[in-house]
């Protein structure tokens, strides 16, 4: 009976640990940003913070790089899986990428940062490569590459990142929007592949993939390790500045810190309103286009070009991994040798240890955030089953509002607001940080297998005097064994990645290996990148092959299953 | 008499128990088995990152005090940190028992009565350091009157590799002349990195007439006219930068990278080892030396200090002590692993000790105390902060 009662109060729960700290952290925002921080004896409100701000002379380029970096990252990863899909969905190019998405997904931002900008960089692996051969250089060009003043390598770091989460949400959408049979019939009529594609499907596909896309832009704007790692310094993002401020020792920089942010929350409000009123204009010009009834001239070579850019996302974080490798296990490596003098275990040896305590840390964040993810989201599916509790279309959108509001408009403000009630920082509260991120992943990534479980299923197994949690204990939860080890994975992948979260929320005393990475990319040391970078990449992948091996052993010999 | 005692005890006034006496040396180790240290220290530079990790071995294996490093990108955070706990009246224990600092930020905390002590001249080692050779009892020419101690010794050192630049250079026009005929071959980390501040300060101690005016304050009067030689020297050199001063490496170590590869020629550091140490770890080519200018370069040490409301002040100092040990400081010195300088005097020093840190190898790339040459005083700490804040707005938002 008591069972009964709790599980309809868990959507409600589910809500708070997700939006809780969200307003929390806007209203820790607020407040300062208008000169009220009594803990540094400051009493508001006053625009004081806000003409602080304005007077900084680095602000009109931060702001315009953040406004630059997402909306080219967010178009163009658009554009590139828009135009593979359709050119190629179905065919073995396709499913060569398709199989690449899951390992391509769960490398974490920061360490796909690192394998580009060793890659890339005017002494990177692709220049050694070519040196001196191709190129004639015995040095290396002095090209701002790397931390270029627009910013564009930290957006092509975001590319390569986006390109594979928007394609994985772009297959879930192409099973609802009948794909097959509208090119089919599209290219019957004379339409080009991808013309046709683009004519019948991507209104249909589009109108789904929406809200990921929202989230895409907001992160592109508003992220922090990336930025630190390929971003420009002279001035930095606004996003980068607002956590330098955060972290003057001088308190009432916090106040322009929060001024920052609610300008950046701004920003990226301002952003999605652009970007909404652009779908008008571009369906405008779409219907058009279709009107026009052109069957398309250019389809195979824009095709070509959208795999080409494709292949290079995928294989530039695929490369930067390797280049990660090498460096980790690199003895002297001078330019433009293509391989290190020797390879050495004595990196290994120096950082090993440190990046264990960090993986221990790690690991404990992430197994209880994703595990306290995974019973709320099953609860909430649950309730929805049993009780009709269902999301309304609006309420979705809850899920997304995390993930759309910009990172440093939030945390910094619950950070400040827990040092106002005198909170601890630790791992407790980083925990309840990652679980605003983490919960929402883990719930798009379950929900849908879970509602399409056949539940006549269920009314066989009641027939059989199960109860309700005997149904769902032994017979749903089985079934959808990987299912739910897929989304445990994707939760302990994003909880692995947070940066921020950790560093702000955890004062600096909780030392994961993503900010134990990120806090390298200041020294340098590449070799020390290298092995932390992989390690991380490590804490992130291998949950996600564990819950594709753990179903196939489990049913080895149920056959039924071992697809569902 | 063991009544008398309880009742002395409930008797004696309050603060006699909030602090432990640093001078009762056995109370203090006994107080600090099974403390646990947060020592908050840069986390940029992995060599450092591995002693820190050896010193917390060894004071667990001696004092049963478990140390643990929270690595800052920004000494500055520490700082912050323990600021807001007094706002927010954490007064007992806070997240932070022991900073490794200096200059400005030592200075405000000096100022703000964040820190513990006086401590430093109670410690046992304090007897080995040598206070007459060393400048342990000023920091940026403030007085410590010990509430920090030290542990290492730093002195500005141009790093430059001989395959591509084989003489060094003797002053800084020299260095402005030598960027002219060999533009984007030098860089310096991007202020405020202390080192990038340094050298600011380098540069202004160098082409002053009289740099003795910057061991005052800076002042609102004699500010523009003393820092203008500084601002037409860096307007004359930012365009022969490494990538034209557009982008500048945000560290000293992360320069190092940059010369193995052959971007640079030549960078500074701030300590006179760290060279040898990289060509040991394979980050530098082994034909990499060491410089310092004619009129000689910036010195100054590096101090530990312990918040007001550490909750194991006892164990920090214990930590903190163990840093001056012969034991540490041969192991600082030694450039296989960090290539600090010592703060020890060797001539206090038993025989053996001695020997030990005669036996060192300082390294192929180090020079000798001797060559290292006059010490300059660094600057009062208010030059620094102004100079990086106009730094910022000069160049930091170029473009």
């Amino acid at each position: 009976m008591n069972r009964r009662r709790f599980l309809p109060i868990l959507p409600i729960l589910t809500l708070l640990a997700m939006l809780g700290p969200v307003a929390a952290g806007l209203w820790g925002t607020l407040l300062p940003a208008f000169g009220h921080l009594p803990a540094a004896g400051l009493i508001g409100p006053s625009l004081e913070p806000f003409r602080d701000l304005f007077d900084w002379a680095g602000l009109p380029r931060a702001m315009l790089l953040s406004i630059s970096t997402g909306l080219l990252a967010t178009s163009i990863s658009l554009a590139i899986v828009m135009l593979v899909t359709a050119g190629w969905s179905g065919t073995k190019p396709f499913r060569a990428l398709e199989r690449l998405l899951s390992p391509l997904l769960s490398v974490p931002h920061a360490a796909a940062a690192f394998g580009l900008a060793f890659l890339i960089a005017p002494s990177g692996w692709a220049s050694r490569l070519l040196s001196p051969g191709l190129t004639g250089w015995d040095r290396p060009p002095d090209l701002l590459i790397v931390q270029d003043t627009w910013g564009l390598t930290m957006t092509a770091g975001l590319i390569v990142k986006e390109v594979p989460f928007l394609l994985l949400i772009t297959l879930a959408a192409l099973g609802q929007a009948d794909a097959q049979r509208s090119v089919a019939i599209s290219q019957a009529l004379g339409y080009g592949r991808v013309t046709g594609w683009l004519k019948t499907v991507f209104p249909r596909v589009y109108a789904q993939i929406r809200p990921p896309i929202y989230v895409v832009l907001a992160y592109s704007m508003s992220v922090v390790d990336v930025a630190v790692i390929l971003g420009p310094n002279t001035p930095p993002s606004l996003s980068v500045q607002i956590v330098k401020w955060m972290s003057d020792p001088d308190l009432a920089m916090r106040l322009e810190g929060a001024a920052g942010a609610l300008l950046q929350l701004g920003l990226v409000i301002g952003a999605l309103v652009f970007w909404r009123l652009g779908e008008f204009v571009f369906a405008r010009l779409g219907a058009h286009w279709v009107g026009s009834g052109m069957r398309g001239k250019l389809d195979r070579p824009v095709a070509l070009a959208a795999l080409a850019a494709g292949a290079i996302c995928a294989l530039s974080v695929l490369f930067g991994l390797v280049v990660l490798t090498i460096w980790s296990f690199a003895g002297f490596w001078g330019f433009p040798d293509a391989l290190p003098d020797g390879f050495t275990m004595r990196n290994w040896m120096r950082f090993g240890p440190g990046t264990l305590e960090a993986l221990g840390e790690t690991a404990l964040i992430a197994i209880t955030v994703a595990l306290v993810a995974l019973i709320l989201t099953i609860g909430c599916l649950e309730a929805e089953y049993r009780y009709g509790l269902t999301f309304s279309q609006r309420a979705v959108w809850l899920l997304y509002l995390p993930l759309l509001i910009p990172q440093t408009a939030f945390l910094p403000g619950l950070q400040t607001l827990m040092l106002s009630i005198g909170a601890d920082e630790g791992r407790i509260p980083v925990m309840l940080a990652h679980l605003v991120f983490v919960l929402p992943y883990v719930f798009l990534s379950l929900a849908d297998p879970f509602r399409a479980w056949d539940t006549r299923m269920g009314t066989i197994a009641a027939a059989l005097r199960s109860s309700p949690n005997g149904v769902l204990w032994r017979v749903r939860m089985p079934m959808l064994l990987r299912p739910i080890l897929t989304a445990l994975a994707v939760g302990l992948a994003v909880s692995v990645g947070q940066y921020l979260a950790t560093l702000l929320i955890g004062g600096g005393r909780v030392a994961t290996l993503t900010t134990e990475a990120v806090a390298l990319a200041s020294g340098g040391d590449r070799r020390a990148i290298g092995v932390y970078g992989l390690m991380q990449t490590g804490a992130a992948l291998v949950p996600f092959a564990l819950a594709l091996l753990i179903p196939t052993i489990a049913w080895r010999n149920r056959r039924g299953l071992r697809h569902g | 008499m063991k009544h008398l005692a309880v009742l002395a005890a409930l008797l004696a006034p309050v603060p006699a128990l909030a602090d432990i006496d640093p001078a009762n040396w056995e109370a203090v180790t006994a107080e600090a088995e099974g403390q646990t240290v947060f020592w908050n220290a840069w986390g940029g530079s992995t060599t450092t990152n591995d002693f820190i990790a050896w010193v917390g071995e060894r004071v667990m294996e001696d004092y049963g005090v478990t140390l643990e490093h929270v690595k800052l990108t920004d000494t500055a955070d520490a700082v912050t940190r323990v600021l807001s706990e007094k706002q927010a009246g954490e007064d007992d224990d806070g997240a932070v028992d022991m900073i490794w600092i200096n200059g400005a930020n030592f200075a405000a905390m000096k100022e703000a009565d964040l820190l513990f002590g006086p401590y430093a001249e109670q410690l046992p080692n304090w007897a080995v350091v040598d206070v007459e050779g060393k400048t342990v009892q000023t920091d940026f020419t403030v007085p410590t009157d010990g509430f920090e101690s030290p542990w290492a010794m730093a002195q500005v050192v141009f790093v430059h590799d001989t395959a591509d630049m084989p003489d060094g250079l003797g002053s800084m026009q020299e260095l402005l002349e030598w960027t002219a005929a060999n533009p984007g071959r030098f860089s310096y980390p991007q202020p405020p990195d202390f080192l990038g501040t340094t050298f600011l300060k380098q540069v202004l101690v160098d082409i002053l007439p009289d740099p003795s005016v910057l061991a005052d304050p800076a002042t609102d009067e004699n500010y523009d006219e003393i820092t203008a030689p500084l601002w037409s020297y860096l307007d004359e050199l930012t365009p022969n930068l490494w990538r034209e001063g557009k982008a500048y490496p945000p560290t000293g170590t992360a320069m190092f990278p940059l010369i193995a590869d052959g971007e640079l020629d030549l960078s500074i550091s701030f300590s006179p080892g760290a060279a040898s140490t990289a060509i040991a770890n394979n980050e530098l080519p082994p034909s990499v030396r060491t410089f310092v200018l004619d009129k000689g370069t910036i010195g100054n040490a590096s101090f530990v200090a312990i918040p007001y409301n550490s909750g194991s002040k006892a164990g920090a100092m214990v930590v903190a002590n163990f840093l001056m040990s012969p034991e540490a400081q041969v192991r600082a010195q030694n450039p296989e692993i960090l290539g600090y300088g010592t703060v020890l005097n060797m001539d206090a020093l038993s025989e053996e000790d001695r020997a030990a840190f005669e036996a060192l190898d300082l390294g192929i790339a180090t020079l000798s105390p001797a060559e290292l040459g006059t010490v300059q005083d660094e600057p009062h700490p208010s030059w620094a902060t102004r100079i990086a804040d106009d730094w910022m707005t000069r160049y930091g938002v170029s473009e």
